[in-house]
């Protein structure tokens, strides 16, 4: 530039005229460093703001977990990421440590949950599939708590069921688990209304408590007479009814469940408070049983009770009222006699309700008092036999007039129910009478008369012989010629009509269709109608050509 | 001093205009942005199997443990070494030339020379990043996403191209002939 400056020879270019310093000096090209800074702080504070909340979570093993790689999700939507894994002090877990995002921040309180997500197989579903591509990662259910926390331990089991589902949590009693676990479905009329969120042994071992989880609105048929029964596999029962086969469903077949119902009456009874506590029945005959309150009684047979099991029904005309509780055999060393005590557990209730269907006027009388007028009026118990193939006995309470006197004994405990011998010990009690009539009969007067009657018989027997054979010397021989004389007659008779079969049958040839007369007349008209037509001919001719009478018959010139 | 070209009005100057001023706020800015270049996210890819966050020096590891060693030395000295190398040059030849030292002046112009020739270079890590995020966009299967760090890393780059530019090499002559130093 400077060259050119100094060039002359281009006379029109004019001079650059240079210019002084400017003093003031603060260049522009500062502006970038201080854009730069501002952008690096900006990025700084953006990445401050950003930053995470760290938390360490404990597991018991850090299979498929990956520092740096491992992500939170809610819900599917990665909230968070594994920073660290470390190993515990004492080896017994690992620590992961998480960062988790700024809008997480929120997830942070007491009763949040975390646990690893990895591809399950369990009570019949299977979950976490897109870990076996993605790699596991950790879930997190959301807790409702105010308190912040950092450090959580984590579930080893993803939770059956998250916080945020509406429903109810129940508490149940059984004595054991059964085929249950986590997951298993739980029924209200066969439908799937919730699961077991856990199992667990109670402290004492002498049961099981299960927690279970109702889905809303399903919640709401859980009333405080709600009664819950093992659905689990399939319940054979054999008794007196015959073979049984109960089941809930096939998923419950496989896997086992929990059925709930309500007492058909209780249908408005109040909602159960969440965490009630209900217990849990084996069975659903079980469980309807224990609905209604029970009353004990006792029965004391003094026959044999082989056939009558704990659990046999105590049946009304057909309607089972109770069941057998225990089975006793006491021995009454003064009258050295044995009896059996047999415990049942009446259903009063079941009384009632067929017995008074009037209003509940019925309530006004006890209990008591309805039992001891039944008994009054004859109601006994008695062993009956339920079903010949089987062996197995049952006790039927029934109206027995020819019953003697007899009434509760309230004062025992139980209470001491009148009964009557059991069929089959009346069976060989008329038997037995039936013997001892025998035995009182006089049969040997009864034979002694028998002898002369049978030697009286034998003479009149004798006599009668006699009489038959002068019948037979006198009488036959005249009706056996009568006889033969009629069999000749006979016999020109049959001739008779044979012959006019004969004739009959001649006159049927002669006008059968094709017998040889109809025949022979047949043919005969046949030639006479030819005659008829050659002598038609002829006569035509003739009277076209009347001279061939003379001449003869032309040629034909065809 | 300055002039202007009478015919167009640009202005003229017998050195480059305030070189040393200029060359100091750019390079300072290539400082500023040489951080979070470093320490943010350069490429973010995803594909079914695995996601992964990489900044340089990552990736750069990423790439030497899985056996690409070769590549990841190109990597290295393109992204990391150059960079820094220019930086620190242009700081070497900016202080020397204010405190009007007169130690190698032969050397340090040939620096210069180098800074000049290799700096277009370090792009091509830009490149790589802003090629493989254009093409590779197949949904859910495989996706490479340029991150912040690749912005600040290109501007890295500009600016000390930008900064050697504006540097006047005939600073470094200056002090042996004993003369004021024009604009």
């Amino acid at each position: 530039m400077t060259d050119t400056a100094k060039r002359p020879d281009l006379p029109e270019i004019p001079d650059a005229v240079s210019e002084p310093k400017r003093r003031f000096s603060v260049q522009l090209v500062w502006i970038i460093p201080i854009l730069a800074a501002l952008i690096g702080l900006s990025l700084a504070v953006k990445s401050f703001m950003d930053r995470g909340q760290e938390v360490t979570i404990t597991f018991k093993s850090g299979e498929g977990m990956e520092a740096g790689k491992t992500k939170i999700k809610y819900k599917d939507v990665q909230i968070g990421e594994v920073k660290a894994l470390a190993i515990a002090e004492d080896r017994s877990h690992v620590i992961v440590t998480a960062e988790m995002y700024k809008e997480a921040r929120g997830f942070l309180v007491k009763d949040t949950r975390f646990w690893v997500v990895r591809a399950r197989i369990s009570g019949g579903n299977v979950s976490g599939l897109s870990t076996l591509i993605g790699g596991s990662y950790i879930g997190v259910d959301a807790g409702t708590s105010k308190q912040p926390q950092e450090d959580f331990i984590g579930l080893e089991a993803p939770p059956a069921v998250s916080m945020d589902a509406p429903g109810r949590q129940f508490v149940l009693h059984a004595d054991d688990a059964g085929s249950l676990d986590t997951a298993s479905p739980i029924f209200y009329r066969r439908m799937q209304v919730g699961q077991v969120i856990g199992t667990q042994l109670d402290p004492d071992g002498k049961g099981v408590s299960v927690r279970v989880f109702v889905r809303a609105p399903f919640d709401r048929y859980v009333k405080a007479s709600t009664f819950f029964w093992h659905a689990s596999g399939i319940d054979l029962t054999l008794n007196t009814n015959g073979v049984k086969v109960n089941t809930e469903s096939v998923v419950s077949i496989l896997l086992g469940g929990i059925s709930f119902q309500n007492p058909d009456e209780a249908l408005d009874a109040p909602l159960a408070p969440p965490e009630a506590v209900f217990p849990l029945f084996a069975t659903r005959d079980e469980a309807l049983k224990h609905v209604e309150a029970a009353e004990p009684f006792l029965l004391v047979f003094k026959e044999s009770v082989r056939g009558l099991a704990v659990g046999a029904p105590v049946d009304l005309r057909g309607v089972t009222v109770g069941e057998v509780t225990r089975i006793d055999v006491v021995l009454d060393g003064k009258r050295s006699e044995i009896s059996i005590p047999v415990e049942v557990e009446l259903y009063p209730q079941r009384l009632h309700a067929h017995q008074q269907k009037g209003p509940q006027k019925a309530k006004t009388h006890s209990n008591r008092e309805l039992m001891d007028a039944l008994v009054a009026h004859g109601l006994r118990a008695q062993i009956k036999s339920g079903s010949l193939l089987t062996g197995q006995l049952y006790i039927a309470l029934d109206f027995l007039p020819k019953a003697r006197a007899g009434k509760i004994d309230w004062n025992s405990a139980p209470p001491q129910f009148p009964t009557m011998p059991g069929s089959m010990e009346q069976v060989q009690k008329s038997l037995m009478q039936i013997v001892q009539k025998i035995e009182k009969l006089p049969l040997e007067d009864l034979a002694r008369d028998a002898g002369k009657t049978l030697r009286s018989l034998d003479a009149t027997m004798k006599s009668a012989d006699t009489l038959l054979k002068n019948v037979d010397s006198s009488v036959i021989p005249e009706a056996r010629s009568v006889l033969s004389e009629a069999r000749q007659s006979l016999d020109d008779v049959r001739k008779t009509l044979g012959e006019t079969r004969k004739t009959l049958g001649g006159a049927n040839e002669v006008l059968s269709a094709d017998a040889p007369v109809q025949l022979d007349l047949r043919d005969t008209m046949r030639e006479v109608s030819r005659a008829a037509q050659s002598l038609r001919v002829l006569g035509d001719y003739l009277e076209q050509h009347p001279e061939s009478l003379i001449r003869g018959k032309r040629e034909d010139k065809k | 001093m300055a002039a202007h070209c009478p015919r167009c009005g640009t202005g003229l100057h017998f050195r480059k205009p305030r070189s040393v001023e200029r060359c100091w706020a750019l390079l300072i800015s290539g400082y500023i942005l040489y951080i979070p270049a470093n320490l943010m996210t350069m490429m973010e890819t995803g594909s079914l199997i695995s996601y992964r966050k990489d900044t340089i020096v990552s990736g750069i590891v990423h790439l030497w443990k899985t056996g690409n060693m070769m590549i990841a030395t190109i990597v290295f000295i393109a992204s990391v070494v150059i960079p820094l190398l220019k930086l620190i040059s242009l700081t070497l030849l900016l202080v020397s030339v204010q405190r009007r030292s007169r130690w190698r002046p032969k050397q340090r112009t040939r620096l210069y020379r180098m800074i000049e020739l290799v700096g277009r270079w370090s792009m091509l890590d830009v490149y790589v990043v802003t090629l493989l995020a254009a093409l590779v966009q197949l949904g859910s299967m495989a996706l490479v996403k340029a991150g912040p760090a690749a912005v600040a890393f290109g501007a890295v780059v500009i600016l000390t191209m930008f900064a050697s530019m504006t540097f006047d090499p005939r600073l470094i002559w200056d002090p042996l002939q004993n003369e004021d130093s024009h604009d």
